[in-house]
């Protein structure tokens, strides 16, 4: 056991009732920026990626972590007791750059909820690319502006969107904040 | 299945497991004893759970839930990145932190004799003691069936 090995949530349960909220509110209003209770999480994981998987993850909830991520490991299974799977076999996949859609599970038309949920730690949420949302929970499109995403990122979400009610679910965490992109939105560059 | 334990785990095997008989009131007392103890901070609980016991009839029966026990785990970091773990029996937050605390010093050389000879070998004699005395107050009791032994053979 390395010696890297620092807290969690300072008070686990309401913390992690309060994530799971605003990760509940973030998939309500796509693009919409929620900010997260604090937490000192090992370096380079940001402190809003390190929330959502102290959170969602579990035991019977496989993660997926990406290989720059890997100084995180040791903090991310003694909190959660999560165990390591490749990307394809995972429920949460927690990634630095956008990994391939394909290569996760989509979940089946029959059991779309089986799908997997991508955590992206992306550079910011307030500066960057700008995209265009539109779809269930927006009545009107919004903007949501991100600094980290992949440049044929929307023909890549194009093809996640198509595959409804299949398809995978994006959660953006940068900093203290996050927001989130169901599969059921659509977007377009501005 | 009896698990193997690595041999270099044996003594931490040892005093994890005297501090886990050992009262908080009783841990306390003697880490009291030990001088002025380096911060440490908690990294996770003390928090409280469920474990499911499993247990086996003779050696060969197959294993089933015996039921479920009350743990209280905890694990604390000292300033030089030592990490001590605690999983005690019962709902006592304190004893699972100061026996978490008593296992990370336990792992420092400068620190291991002091808390061995003051706090790890008073515990276990206290609790071989107590054994004993249990053991033989129970034996007063203890039927012996010599007649049928007798008529048996």
């Amino acid at each position: 056991m390395s010696g890297a090995l620092t807290p969690g949530f300072a008070d686990p349960v309401a913390d992690a009732q309060s994530c799971f909220r605003a990760v509940l509110d973030a998939m309500a209003h796509p693009g919409r920026v929620y900010r997260l209770p604090s937490l000192i999480p090992p370096a380079p994981l940001c402190a809003a990626a390190a929330a959502v998987v102290l959170t969602l993850v579990d035991q019977d909830a496989p993660l997926s972590l990406d290989p720059a991520l890997a100084t995180a490991q040791s903090w991310i299974t003694f909190h959660t007791g999560v165990s390591i799977v490749a990307a394809s076999d995972a429920d949460f996949v927690l990634a630095r750059s956008l990994p391939d859609p394909t290569q996760l599970s989509n979940g089946a038309d029959e059991a779309p909820e089986e799908s997997a949920t991508v955590i992206l730690q992306v550079a910011s949420l307030t500066s960057g690319a700008r995209y265009q949302l539109a779809g269930p929970g927006l009545r009107t499109p919004s903007v949501l502006t991100v600094d980290g995403l992949p440049a044929d990122f929307v023909a890549r979400w194009a093809a996640n969107h198509a595959l409804f009610p299949r398809g995978v679910d994006l959660i953006l965490c940068a900093g203290e904040t996050l927001a989130a992109l169901p599969r059921s939105v659509m977007i377009g560059a501005l | 299945m009896i698990e193997q334990i690595p041999t270099a785990q044996a003594p931490r095997r040892r005093w994890m497991a005297v501090l886990a008989r050992a009262g908080a009131a009783d841990i306390a007392a003697h880490l009291a004893d030990c001088g002025t103890l380096p911060p440490h901070t908690i990294i996770r609980g003390p928090e409280d759970g469920l474990v499911m016991v499993r247990g086996r009839i003779g050696g060969g029966g197959g294993a089933f839930n015996l039921g479920e026990m009350t743990v209280t785990r905890c694990s604390v970091h000292l300033e030089g990145g030592t990490i001590g773990h605690a999983y005690v029996t019962g709902r006592d937050r304190r004893q699972a932190e100061l026996a978490a605390l008593a296992d990370a010093l336990m792992q420092l050389p400068s620190w291991n004799p002091i808390i061995e000879t003051r706090v790890i070998a008073p515990l276990e004699q206290a609790q071989e003691t107590a054994r004993v005395a249990r053991a033989t107050k129970a034996a007063t009791t203890q039927v012996q069936f010599f007649a049928m032994q007798t008529t048996r053979s």
